[in-house]
């Protein structure tokens, strides 16, 4: 390093500061600190003097005064004499469990349209383009305004039963009931084991693929006949299961119009349904183990502990169903709306990750002979995932912050307490929507942190 | 550039305007040209738009009121539609000039929020309307219903107070709008409906069968509803009052649209007449109105009664009964101060 | 040589066959449906399940909004007589009469209807300003004038003709602004002279803000009677104008090398993102006057404008980001190469290309501005949304929901719909272009 050091520094001049590369960047970000700070003080100053002028202050007291209106859906006790803060805490739990039930089955939906909009059955991919081209192009504010609206009007009122034998599932328009689980002694044991064969479950499934990639044999080779059993088993299960949601939709909701396109529709689900289990299963021996590993041990621990969780079924008793736990309409509106909304955004990302793969993947994996699913799970999927994630978050973000206009169907959520009612009845402003931002920041800040973690694990390690 | 420049300042030039909020809002209001009220973003009877894009209703009428007492013509006014949310702060910081939003006049709002409310419009309570199918005849038997609530008056609090007091459950339904409240309370997702008993009586007015439905007898608390002003600048406060007084009291002596021009030409045999109506004395004067502004009120909207029967009345979709809000000579409680 | 052929090989085809038509089996509508609709047993039971589907919604639909729907009626009540007599009695059918009665309320709130001209003007001249950004000439804006004319034509003669006096219609302001226009643009629309029209769009929002504000020698109309539609477009075009330059100057001192300036960024972006939009509307209209000064009021138009803005800016810096990272390094070494300073680096070399790569989630992004204008209702602006409250509070329409709510939604489709499909297109020009 020869650099000739002038040792007489040459004399600093003003001009320096935003010509000489040396200081420039420490002046601009000097000004911008000013800059900053002096319109923070404004800010602040400004607020000062008006909150003087209207004789208001700026305290929180108000969070421990009673709060005094009432809240239906309340996930931790709640009355009206709780403080305020806790009726902001109720509704901050129904924001996360919105939000929460949002995500994933706008997920799901997303998955099923995006994948379904590349199917080759012209009738699907279209109707599917209808599906989100109708969702992305209208305000979310009117498809929860317009979902709730359907809730209300197409289902059948509590009172419609009055005279009918009610099951385990009532659709009303007050919500959806749908039994609660009873625990009795021994719960705890069974969740244990429960946990046990989950976890039986993963290691099984480590141990196939470690046989599956050191021997190239799928693990365990089973016979014909084990195959079909596996399959019938599931075929049976998910059969009962289609059964009992039609007999639940038929005997319980008395939807009189309509209930032989129901019954029609839903055989040919089924119909569909079983036929594609019992393929899956046929192809997918392990899997169909593996469910019998997690079901057996529970369902017969279940009968041996004596029916330790028991299901309360709702009952109509005065106004409204008694018992069970009750997915209120405003819930449910608000739910099917956002997931329907970014469930038709999530389609187009799904779509856009699984076209980024190249075409030349799948025709490596036809030429492989892995079947059309096997290439979708093994070889599109995890290639597309990593275009997937990150616009995923986004929507994730997105679909939480969307959830704010739960008031649109008076779905109490933090929105509606912390910035609806609260702020309504104490005449605190500042302080509500304050607080209100800073909840909305940090569980955006939260989803973001967590999701990026996921990023980071699923990206291409690059060399 | 610089054109857009220009564009900018020019129109933030032309939307920010410098009022000072505290006093002398009547000089301001003078000096404006028109009156800025605040009212509902929509209640049945109370405010609404007709066909040709014009508020209507009758908390809208008492802005006309004023702004006829100001300039002599009711449509100086500018609307701005509030939201429970948006309308106090609207109000103290300077947005609005008055607000007439079928707001209750309490205690807090009174003097924590710096309101002053300067009157009442309409003596109001809170009901309970169900469908006759429910069997129902007394509030007292709404144990375990589910009750849609129209949120943004004190409406959430007085429900929760009267099932406490009484010891019964409920499930609340809170809905910020009327007209969604109603449509979720026609298709039974709500046993009942609770709000202001006129709103009551407005919306079972629009019901396809008004007749399967009933307003049940208990009314659960006191609405006393009126237009309220920013506190400190009672100047103001005094225009924004007597004008509504003088509603009254038109009614009371039986001034109306019709007649006010011809009881105005010459004093009349009614002293206090003559001085509502500026043939007598300089009433004018000592609020800073001219000196017939009555006339120009009564004229323009008509008096109390023209009001009610306008847009609440019998004759109306709407249909109230006058009940409180009859003269306190009809069995009312409606009782202005004397214009002396 | 012919002849050694012949000799060594049997037979030589001398005639070139006529290709035989494909087997019935593969090609035509059976072979089409068996392909796309009934390749399995899987398909064909989705196949017949969306049919299903579609036969019973489509057929609810069409006769609720066409066959049994009611066009003329002073009230809903009327409405639903002239449904029970004419249908039957319970008969579902839309009530359009409402807006037909307040077609124009749903457009211009309470604009002046002596002046709804301005706002119809403003919104034309929004067209001829965008052509010259959107497209490579001024020929589309031909097309469109041409076609706004002769729509209008026919509109006229069918009032005409149904006895309403339909010259009115046809000879407004704006039918002459867009014979101008669409005649400037004849004569000046070569690809040459377009970036003249540039200027056009810079002025514009001057002339948009004298036409609806009005002032100079236009009557001026106060914000208040802003409503409807005419609400929406301001909203939305304000913030999609104001937020790409403040985006791009955000994600640029995101990406900046001076860490307080990059942390205020920063900040900044991950707060607006942060947070839902109602609550920064409902800042707008409640705390804001706070921030301000003593005595200052500002418009509730204005502040949601300034609110609606910062929010956009926020998404439109990631988008402008995105863009500029993926850029390779090399192009801002070049510009760094050449000499160039920062600023022209920027202007010259990296936003050009960075802004060509974004332009898909610019156009996103607008689209999402645009349906979350509908968010001010809930702060008691009436747009199309919020306007339905009051219009249900009449008592003539009080109960009225699918007719008013479906009007809207088609609305923002056609809109939004139309955006997408441009940056569809756009996408398309641009992938030709990266392929030369």
């Amino acid at each position: 390093m020869s650099v000739v050091t002038n040792p007489d520094a040459p004399t600093f001049r003003l001009d320096m500061l935003w010509r000489d590369e040396r200081y420039r960047s420490g002046f601009i970000q000097a000004i911008t600190m000013i800059i900053l700070m002096l319109v923070v003080a404004w800010l602040v100053n400004n607020t000062v003097q008006n909150l003087a002028a209207l004789g208001k202050d700026f305290n929180f007291s108000f969070l421990w005064q009673p709060a005094g209106y009432d809240i239906n859906q309340q996930l931790i006790p709640y009355r009206s004499t709780d403080s305020n803060a806790r009726a902001a805490l109720v509704g901050i739990i129904n924001t996360l469990v919105v939000a929460g039930l949002g995500c994933i089955t706008a997920t799901v939906l997303g998955i099923i349209a995006g994948v379904a909009r590349l199917s080759k059955n012209w009738l699907i991919a279209k109707l599917m383009t209808v599906y989100v081209e109708g969702f992305r192009n209208v305000p979310v504010l009117l498809w929860i305004l317009l979902t709730a609206t359907v809730v209300n009007e197409s289902l059948p009122a509590p009172r419609a039963f009055r005279d009918l034998e009610t099951g385990a599932v009532v659709a009303t328009n007050r919500g959806i009931y749908i039994p609660r689980p009873l625990f009795e002694s021994g719960w705890l044991v069974l969740l244990i084991i429960a946990a046990l064969s989950i976890a039986g479950a993963v290691l099984f499934s480590r141990y196939t693929k470690r046989h599956q990639e050191a021997t190239g044999s799928q693990l365990p080779e089973l016979g014909n006949a084990v195959r079909w059993i596996i399959a019938g088993t599931v075929g049976l299960i998910s059969g009962v299961v289609i059964a009992n949601v039609l007999f639940t939709l038929l005997s319980f909701t008395p939807l009189e119009e309509g209930n032989t396109i129901i019954v029609a529709l839903g055989s040919a689900a089924s119909l569909v349904l079983a036929l594609a289990v019992v393929r899956w299963a046929a192809n997918a021996q392990v899997a169909g183990l593996m469910i019998i590993i997690l079901v057996v041990p529970t369902v017969v621990f279940y009968f041996l502990l004596g029916r330790p969780i028991t299901l309360e079924y709702p009952t109509l008793q005065g106004f409204n169903f008694q018992g069970g736990i009750q997915l209120r309409d405003s819930l449910i509106a608000l739910w099917l709306a956002l997931s329907l909304y970014t469930g038709a955004f999530i389609a187009e990302i799904v779509r856009a990750g699984i076209l980024s793969v190249s075409h030349g993947q799948s025709e490596a994996a036809f030429a492989l002979g892995l079947r059309p699913n096997r290439t979708m799970k093994l070889v599109i999927l995890p290639q597309a995932l990593r275009v997937i994630v990150p616009p995923l978050i986004s929507q994730f973000l997105n679909l939480t912050k969307n959830s704010s206009l739960a008031i649109a169907v008076g779905y109490m959520d933090a929105t509606g307490t912390l910035g609806g009612i609260t702020l309504n009845q104490t005449g605190r402003e500042m302080e509500c929507i304050l607080l209100l931002m800073g909840f909305y920041l940090v569980l955006s800040l939260l989803i973001s942190l967590v999701m990026n973690i996921y990023n980071s694990h699923v990206r291409l390690v690059e060399r | 550039m610089k054109l857009l420049t220009l564009a900018t300042a020019t129109a933030v030039a032309g939307m920010v305007a410098a009022t000072g909020a505290q006093a002398q809002t009547l000089q301001q209001v003078k000096d404006r040209g028109n009156l800025i009220c605040g009212i509902n973003t929509g209640l049945v009877g109370f405010a609404f738009t007709d066909a040709e894009g014009n508020w209507q209703g009758f908390d809208v009428a008492v802005c006309k009121a004023v702004a006829a007492a100001i300039f002599g013509d009711a449509s100086k006014v500018e609307y701005k539609p509030l939201t429970g949310k948006t309308r106090f702060s609207a109000l103290s910081s300077g947005e609005v000039d008055v607000l007439s939003r079928n707001s209750t006049w309490t205690f807090s709002r009174d003097t924590d929020l710096k309101l002053e409310f300067v009157g009442v419009n309409y003596y109001d309570g809170q009901g309970f309307i169900v469908p006759k199918a429910l069997g129902v005849t007394s509030a007292l038997e709404l144990d375990g219903a589910t009750i849609c609530i129209q949120t943004g008056t004190t409406t959430e609090l007085n429900l929760a107070d009267y099932f406490r007091a009484n010891n019964m459950s409920y499930e609340p339904v809170p809905i910020e709008t009327e007209s969604e409240a109603k449509q979720k309370f026609l298709a039974n997702a709500c046993d009942a409906y609770t709000t202001d008993a006129s709103g009551l009586a407005a919306s079972r007015s629009s019901y396809p069968t008004p007749t399967d439905y009933v307003i049940l007898p208990e009314i659960i608390s006191k609405e006393p509803l009126g237009p309220a002003v920013r506190q400190g600048d009672d100047d103001w406060g005094d225009v924004v009052r007597w004008v509504l007084n003088s509603l009254i009291v038109a009614e009371e002596y039986g001034v109306t649209k019709d007649n006010v021009e011809e009881m105005a030409s010459a004093a009349g045999d009614k002293p206090e007449v003559n001085r509502l109506l500026g043939t007598e004395g300089e009433y004018g004067a000592m609020i800073n109105l001219p000196a017939d502004w009555a006339v120009k009120v009564i004229s323009s909207v008509g008096n109390y009664g023209e009001l009610f029967d306008e847009y609440l009345g019998p004759n109306t979709p709407v249909g109230l009964e006058r009940g409180l809000n009859a003269l306190y000579t009809d069995g009312g409680i409606l009782y202005a101060p004397p214009f002396r | 040589m012919s002849g050694t052929h012949a000799e060594t090989v049997a037979y030589v085809a001398d005639t070139q066959y006529d290709p035989e038509p494909a087997p019935s089996s593969s090609t035509g509508p059976i072979a089409w449906m068996r392909e796309s609709l009934f390749s399995s047993w899987t398909n064909a039971g989705l196949t017949i399940l969306c049919i299903a589907l579609i036969a019973w919604i489509v057929p609810a639909i069409l006769e609720w909004a066409v066959f049994q729907s009611v066009w003329n009626a002073k009230s809903l009540s009327e409405c639903r007589e002239i449904i029970a007599t004419r249908f039957g009695e319970g008969a579902h059918g839309a009530c359009w009469a409402v807006i037909n009665e307040r077609f124009g309320q749903l457009l211009y709130g309470f604009y002046p209807a002596d002046l709804r001209w301005r706002p119809d003007t403003a919104a034309l001249l929004l067209v001829v300003a965008l052509v010259p950004i959107l497209f490579r000439t001024m020929r589309p804006l031909v097309y469109a004038m041409a076609g706004l004319i002769a729509v209008k034509v026919v509109f006229a003669i069918a009032w005409t003709l149904m006895g309403d006096d339909g010259m009115d219609f046809l000879l407004s302001p704006t039918t002459f602004v867009a014979l101008v226009v669409g005649g400037l643009a004849f004569v000046f629309g070569s690809e040459a002279v377009k970036s003249k029209w540039l200027y056009f769009t810079l002025a514009y929002p001057l002339i948009a803000y004298f036409l609806l504000w009005g002032g100079l020698i236009f009557e001026p109309v106060r914000s208040s009677l802003f409503g409807g539609f005419l609400l929406t477009m301001i909203i939305g075009v304000t913030g999609i104008a104001g937020s790409l330059p403040i985006g791009i100057l955000l994600a640029l001192g995101r990406q900046s090398r001076l860490p307080v300036l990059k942390m205020v960024c920063v900040t900044f972006i991950e707060f607006i993102r942060g947070v839902p939009l109602i609550t920064l509307l409902f800042v707008a209209s409640t705390l804001l006057n706070y921030f301000l000064p003593p005595g200052t009021n500002f418009d509730l138009i204005l502040r949601v404008l300034i609110m609606v803005t910062l929010f956009a800016s926020a998404y439109m810096a990631e988008v402008v980001r995105g863009g500029l990272a993926a850029l390779p390094r090399g192009q801002y070494e070049a510009a760094d190469t050449l000499g160039l300073t920062y600023w022209q680096g920027m202007r010259l070399i990296i936003l050009p290309q960075a802004l060509k790569i974004s332009i898909p989630g610019i156009v996103n992004t607008f689209i999402g501005l645009f349906k979350d204008t509908t968010l001010v209702a809930v702060i008691g602006l009436l747009d199309p949304l919020g306007l339905t409250n009051p219009i249900r509070s009449d008592a003539n329409w009080n109960g009225i929901v699918w007719e008013l709510y479906g009007f809207i939604a088609l609305l923002f489709f056609i809109c939004c719909w139309s955006m997408s499909r441009y940056s569809m297109l756009l996408e398309k020009r641009l992938r030709a272009s990266d392929r030369r």
